[in-house]
């Protein structure tokens, strides 16, 4: 508690600006990846937010400091509105970034978007091979991956290349950087899977092993040095083999706020499946009050919230408890400390699953199967929403 | 870098300021750096068409009684290696 000047007393401070607005402006997708952080029961949420109603989360989130957006989703290029939303997203002062798939993406559409003043394109790729880009997110994208990136430097965009890693490519990351590097992107994001979502279903297929993982790394630093400024590369370690949590979202409504296809506002994607929290919809609220007022948003600010071993610990000031939906997921609470920290009470479950990747017996013991990103999966999963899918 | 030298913008940054934050800042590709006062000071005037000794020379008249040359410089060189300004080619 602290007093505030008019004599008032506070139960906590204020919140800092909500410094990125990510909009998942769709939930429509072409691609079918196996590690989609979309929710899996994305099929319930069809109604999506109309052309002014995003017009008008642009203003709120911008009034409230936002400056960052990310235009994702689903597919982003699946809205037609795009070009109205990058447009008024530059009257207002935002740097605006496209985060795609590519497909959809023509000549006519990024010269519209480049008018319209979009900053920036960032373009994902599933693997530097054709068959594994195209059995991973079940399509046949990759050539059409290759024209796109083609297209966005030709249109003078910065380009950031992200490759989402995992078992089945990570031994490519050598490949992928030489890619990267003939493609002319100028950041690569090597990102190493986040298990939540149709990912955590796929959990024990999809996470490599520490072998695999150290390697790649060795290959990522000597292709840096080798590149040195032209094209900055980010590797994004699977928290699975780390010893500590991720700062998840910099803290909870602290500076990252999502909102989804059909207008519910997240203080991170993944918050959705989290029981018992009420997230409001931008139809019914505004987002000033959403951000500052709404009990969801300051469920997990500050550290209150906190249980042990968090509670009493010299480092909640660094990693705020890690992630709450993998505390959620893997132990059933989200007030538990996220259980990739070696001080939690659950690590053993992390560890398990480290332990069974390691010595191969995975595929064995559970799914045997991957499980794709579609409207069929999603249905069936939905069926156990609201409670850990794997 | 000489008393000549033209800086401007790199490609892929914004220089704007931020009344949530009181501050400039630079945005680019999914981030973002908060300046201080001073680097704020200095970046509003890098406009590829000035000299750093004109960027100089109108900091003092906005900040008067201080030599600036060694600030001005010594940011802007680390500006520039940072990536987020490059010299102008004549």
């Amino acid at each position: 508690m602290r007093a505030t000047r008019g004599g008032c007393v506070s139960a906590r401070p204020e919140p800092g600006p909500p410094l990125w607005l990510l909009t998942e402006l769709t939930y429509r997708c072409p691609l079918h990846c196996v590690y989609c952080s979309n929710p899996v029961d994305y099929t319930r949420y069809k109604e999506e937010l109309t052309t002014e109603e995003w017009l008008r989360v642009l203003r709120e989130a911008r009034e409230l400091g936002a400056t960052q957006l990310g235009f994702s989703g689903g597919e982003p290029l699946m809205r037609d509105d795009l070009e109205t939303l990058a447009a008024e997203a530059r009257r207002l002062g935002y740097y605006s970034n496209l985060i795609t798939s590519g497909v959809g993406l023509n000549e006519r559409r990024i010269a519209a978007l480049k008018e319209a003043g979009l900053d920036h394109i960032q373009v994902s790729f599933q693997d530097s091979t054709r068959e594994m880009n195209d059995f991973l997110s079940s399509t046949r994208t990759f050539e059409l991956k290759r024209r796109v990136a083609k297209m966005v430097k030709a249109h003078g965009y910065p380009m950031v290349l992200n490759v989402v890693l995992h078992r089945l490519n990570i031994d490519h990351v050598g490949q992928i950087l030489d890619m990267a590097a003939e493609l002319e992107a100028d950041y690569v994001e090597l990102a190493n899977t986040q298990y939540y979502g149709f990912a955590y279903a796929n959990r024990e297929l999809l996470l490599p092993s520490r072998e695999q993982l150290e390697r790649a790394e060795g290959v990522t630093n000597a292709f840096r040095r080798r590149m040195g400024e032209r094209m900055k590369i980010f590797f994004v370690v699977p928290d699975y083999y780390a010893n500590r949590p991720k700062a998840c979202m910099n803290g909870w409504g602290s500076v990252f706020l999502c909102v989804t296809a059909d207008g519910v506002a997240l203080p991170c994607h993944e918050a959705r499946m989290l029981p018992g929290l009420e997230f409001a919809n931008v139809r019914s609220r505004d987002l000033r009050w959403i951000w500052r007022d709404s009990p969801a948003f300051n469920r997990y600010r500050g550290d209150e919230w906190m249980r042990e071993p968090c509670r009493s610990c010299p480092e909640k000031g660094r990693d705020f408890g890690g992630c709450r939906c993998q505390a959620y997921l893997v132990t059933g609470a989200a007030e538990n400390a996220d259980p990739v920290c070696d001080k939690s009470p659950h690590h053993n479950l992390i560890v398990e699953v480290t332990a069974r990747v390691r010595e191969g017996t995975v595929n064995a013991e559970t799914k045997p199967v991957l499980l794709y990103r579609d409207d069929e999966t999603s249905r069936a999963l939905a069926g156990k929403s609201k409670t850990p899918v794997a | 870098m000489s008393e000549d030298t033209v800086f401007e913008l790199s490609g892929h940054y914004r220089f704007q300021w931020e009344p949530a934050q009181s501050a400039y800042v630079l945005l680019y590709p999914e981030g973002m750096v908060k300046l201080g006062g001073s680097a704020g000071e200095i970046l509003k005037r890098v406009d590829g068409a000035s000299p750093v000794s004109a960027i100089v020379a109108d900091l003092e008249r906005a900040f008067p009684g201080v030599d600036l040359t060694r600030d001005v410089t010594e940011f802007l060189a680390h500006a520039r290696d940072k990536g987020w300004l490059r010299v102008r080619s004549a």
